[in-house]
């Protein structure tokens, strides 16, 4: 055997034990069958339809936070031009990035302009039509961009805080790329997403508000009755939450607070469960302020004494104990809690309160039966498949078709290292893909032994006809591998999780495909046809 | 061994059989599509909708499911009995699906938890109140048997409940495919002695069946997924139009273009015929088709313009004949033995891949006959149309530069 033959064997052999350890492991080298499936199970990462778990899209309103931009410029607005004298009859809201400015005082019109020039840089004004002496602000589209993004991260930071703190394994939580508001959940191993679900879409606002009126009311109008019909400024009113401490019996009351709060979700240090003092057998959460936010709510708790001051949690009142004594640095939120709710509420006011309220367009769960079935059904179908083929080969190729039946086997070998060394994830697609890798990838074999044969037929010596059959087949080989990936390739780019997979597989069994059909088994054509007599017949 | 020695069909002399065989097939197909009211039956994932997936310990109650349903008001819901030909244990699962309504405020999972509500309602619980083992998680599994201590660990029970809990859930699972219809089908689990059993058993009852499955798509989602699909269709065949133009001439990537056409069409009738839902896999296979139907058609071509180059007096149809008899023997192993693998994938599979196969399977038979049974026609008839002998390749061109490279060596 000539030592270029002698090397290219070498190089062939160094790449096998390779892929052997990518696949089994090393340095805890295995040395049982048992341990080789657990460590073969380590090493290659599975999908969830292999795994079993959940899948999860969910869209951010982002609408919301883009109109939360309007109407605290509303806010901010008003009060500048009542600061500056400058005269309007009204302002009014027209969508999430319009704002309309009514009946402004001609005198002052200049004014306005100036102000908005310079302070409200994020708006456009112009003269609105239809209107004398009105104005419409437009929200320039760069901010809107802006607010979309800016929502989006905050969005994104929040829930993998939250779904950090429920402790699952590996989660994956990422934007989808799909639309610009979306943003993809998957939670390998959890098939019911239930607690999962609501903790991620919990709103998580938190806000402490002096109660203005010591008393519920029964309803808005009657709220409003006992101040004359009209809303005192700098205060607003704020349902209870239905079946809490805050309700009476049961009912649903509402309560006058002051707008501004004194203390946010924000302003936390730590949330934690506890019993209740009061309901045994029930939870509240207790939580503690920074320091800076306790160096207001000490003067303020002091100040408030006999007071009531309402606890408010997503719009929603859950409590309004009344102050006994000045508290520096925490409180408790009660609502009847159980242990489980207290935990997950402990759970997300540490996270943060998402900046847009969230609403799943796409959830899938796959039992960890169904997954076991699966990988069940795709080993048998790809060892079947690789057996049959196998078979066939060897009959009709006779010698030659184990020369195929090596390249086969060291193709897949490569395909599972390779999944193994990249961490790329095996789906049942995937596995599926491995099937079409063993049916397509021996095309290239055939490809080159009927060229072998045609070659003989034609009156060559084997060395010659070897030679001649794999450089024909060489480019058809290109040519037949192309269109296939280009195929793959766009399954790629355009595919969900499972079909991505399979176009993984596929991509990376042809490549190898290309590698095992040209170079090794010419390497193995070489060594067999160095050790033949001169005379004898190639068998193909 | 050899199967193809010596051939020499007329193809191109048979083309009118060939397009009748493709007629009727497509006609087939199709008429099947126009029932259903010209459209084609598309999967969750572009229609939306729910699906849950039941498996029962034995025949489902069907009639049972029905009147739970109906009596919550989800009397539209559909029920269907799966029979898994490649898993026996598969003959007592049900999907219990639900159209997809305009999402307003309703959650996207209302219509899960009802079907859930239901099935707990009527074959969850038994009376004794106890939780099912069946539905039961792996962390409720641990508390309950470390509140119980059957090991008698004591306080240095550490972590081991958690993995026994794992490992009676895996059995559980993964040997009894989800459901356990008795406590001492559990045995095989490393750690479940009798005593861990029977305090099981005191603890839990066991409810007759398990969720499998769960698949919900939204509404947007499934527009979205919509158009994905078709835009990468598009691209694949555009980009795949472009390398054959490159490669050959024009007529040539117009000849085998038309070819996937036909036979994603067929394959789609096909679809329609034997009631399989077009999916995002499905659409995958379909992508898979038209790189492997452009194999066959590329090989042939290769052949017809090296042959164009050697053989000069013979008219253009002979060569075309010569061309495919010379590389039908590699056509027919290679399909063949794709068709061999993709129809083990089929029979083995299992039921999740049933649709991605059976579309592997119909395409592999339908793009290799279309390479000699209609891409070669039409590029025939275009050379008889135009007269003279054959598609020339221009003279100078780069075309012609590589038939030359190829010859020569």
């Amino acid at each position: 055997m000539s030592s270029q033959l002698k090397w290219k064997f070498v190089f062939i052999l160094v790449f096998v034990l390779l892929c052997i350890f990518g696949i089994v492991g090393m340095p805890d080298f295995p040395t049982s069958g048992a341990q080789v499936k657990q460590n073969l199970a380590n090493r290659i990462k599975l999908g969830l339809d292999l795994k079993g778990g959940s899948h999860l899209v969910l869209q951010v309103q982002l609408q919301e936070a883009i109109g939360q931009r309007c109407d605290t410029t509303i806010d901010d607005l008003k009060r500048q031009l009542h600061d500056k004298n400058i005269g309007f009859g009204e302002i009014r809201r027209v969508d999430d990035t319009h704002i309309l400015v009514r009946d402004v005082d001609p005198t002052t019109s200049g004014q306005l302009r100036d102000l908005v020039n310079n302070q409200f840089t994020d708006w456009i004004m112009s003269p609105a039509a239809g209107e004398t002496n009105g104005y419409l602000m437009a929200m320039k589209a760069s901010v809107v961009a802006d607010v979309r993004k800016q929502t989006m991260d905050q969005a994104l930071e929040t829930i993998t805080r939250r779904i950090n703190g429920l402790g699952l394994t590996e989660p994956t939580i990422a934007f989808t790329g799909r639309g610009d508001d979306e943003i993809l959940v998957q939670l390998p191993g959890e098939d019911d997403p239930t607690r999962a679900k609501a903790v991620i879409q919990a709103g998580g606002q938190l806000a402490l508000q002096r109660v203005a009126d010591d008393q519920p009311y029964p309803s808005e109008p009657a709220a409003l009755a006992a101040h004359g019909g009209v809303l005192p400024p700098g205060t607003v009113i704020v349902s209870g939450k239905p079946d809490s401490s805050s309700s009476q019996a049961g009912e649903q009351v509402f309560w006058l607070l002051d707008r501004a709060p004194i203390i946010t979700g924000q302003d936390l240090k730590g949330a934690d469960p506890e019993p209740s003092t009061d309901s045994p057998g029930q939870y509240d959460v207790l939580f503690h302020l920074s320091s800076s936010a306790a160096a207001r709510f000490g003067p303020f708790t002091a100040a408030n004494i006999q007071h009531r001051m309402a606890i408010v949690l997503d719009h929603q009142v859950y409590s309004a104990p009344v102050i006994q004594s000045r508290i520096d640095d925490n409180g408790r939120i009660t609502g009847n809690f159980s242990q489980d709710s207290a935990r997950d509420l402990a759970l997300v006011l540490r996270a943060g309160a998402l900046p847009a309220s969230i609403k799943y367009l796409e959830e899938r769960t796959v039992g960890p039966s169904l997954g076991a079935d699966s990988i069940r059904e795709g080993v048998q179908a790809s060892v079947g498949s690789l057996i049959v083929v196998m078979i066939f080969l060897v009959i009709y190729y006779r010698l030659s078709g184990v020369n195929a039946v090596v390249a086969l086997i060291l193709n897949l070998l490569i395909l599972v290292a390779f999944m193994a060394y990249a961490g790329a994830v095996l789906t049942l697609p995937g596995i599926a893909g491995v099937v079409l890798t063993i049916g397509m990838g021996v095309d290239s074999n055939v490809l080159v032994f009927e060229r072998i044969r045609e070659e003989l037929r034609s009156g060559k010596a084997p060395a010659s006809a070897v030679d001649v059959g794999f450089s024909r087949a060489f480019l058809t080989i290109i040519d037949t591998h192309i269109t296939t990936l280009v195929s793959a390739a766009f399954l790629f780019l355009f595919g969900t999780g499972p079909v991505k997979g399979f176009a993984i597989t596929l991509t990376i069994g042809l490549l190898a495909n290309l590698f095992t059909s040209i170079y090794v088994s010419r390497a193995i054509f070489d060594l067999h046809l160095s050790r033949m007599e001169r005379q004898a017949a190639l068998s193909i | 061994m050899e199967f193809f020695k010596g051939v020499n069909v007329d193809w191109m002399g048979k083309t009118k059989y060939f397009v009748s065989v493709s007629v009727i097939l497509l006609v087939i197909g199709w008429v099947s599509v126009a029932r259903n009211h010209w459209s084609l039956q598309y999967g969750i994932d572009f229609r939306g909708g729910t699906l849950v997936y039941v498996r029962f310990s034995g025949p489902p109650p069907i009639d049972k499911i029905r009147k739970g349903l109906a009596d919550a008001g989800l009397g539209n819901s559909t029920i269907q009995q799966i029979s898994d030909i490649s898993n026996a244990s598969s003959k007592n699962d049900v999907v219990i699906g639900l159209e997809q309504k305009t999402q307003g405020d309703e959650s996207l999972d209302a219509g899960k938890q009802a079907i859930v509500d239901i099935l707990q309602k009527t074959f969850g619980t038994d009376s004794s109140g106890k939780p099912d083992f069946n539905s039961a998680s792996v962390s409720a599994l641990a508390a309950y048997l470390t509140q119980k201590d059957p090991l008698a660990l004591g306080t240095s029970a550490g972590d081991r409940y958690n993995q026994l809990a794992q490992r009676l859930i895996d059995a559980r699972d993964k040997d009894h495919g989800g459901i356990v219809t008795n406590f001492d089908e559990l045995k095989g689990a490393d750690g479940a002695t009798p005593a861990v059993l029977s305090v099981l058993s005191g603890g839990f009852s066991l409810g007759n069946f398990t969720i499998r499955n769960v698949e919900i798509v939204g509404p947007k989602v499934g527009a979205q997924l919509r158009t994905q699909a078709f835009r990468a269709t598009m691209y694949a065949l555009l980009g795949m139009l472009v390398y054959i133009a490159f490669r050959f001439e024009w007529v040539y990537g117009a000849a085998a273009v038309i070819a996937v056409f036909h036979d994603v069409l067929i394959t789609l009738g096909f679809f329609s015929l034997f009631h399989y839902e077009i999916s995002l896999t499905v659409i995958a296979a379909l992508l898979t088709l038209v790189g492997y139907s452009m194999n066959d058609t590329i090989v042939i071509f290769d052949r017809v313009r090296e042959n164009l180059r050697l053989m000069r007096r013979e008219s253009f149809t002979e060569i075309v004949n010569k061309s495919i008899n010379q590389t039908l023997s590699r056509t027919i192993l290679t399909s063949g033995l794709t068709f061999l693998t993709v129809l083990v994938l089929y029979l083995m599979g299992g039921e999740v891949l049933r649709a991605f196969s059976f579309a592997m399977v119909v395409g592999v038979v339908v793009g290799t006959y279309s390479s000699f049974g209609i891409a070669a026609p039409i590029v025939v008839v275009w050379s008889k149309y135009t007269g003279g002998k054959g598609v020339a390749v221009r003279a100078g061109s780069a075309a012609e530069k590589r038939v030359v490279a190829t010859a020569r060596r």
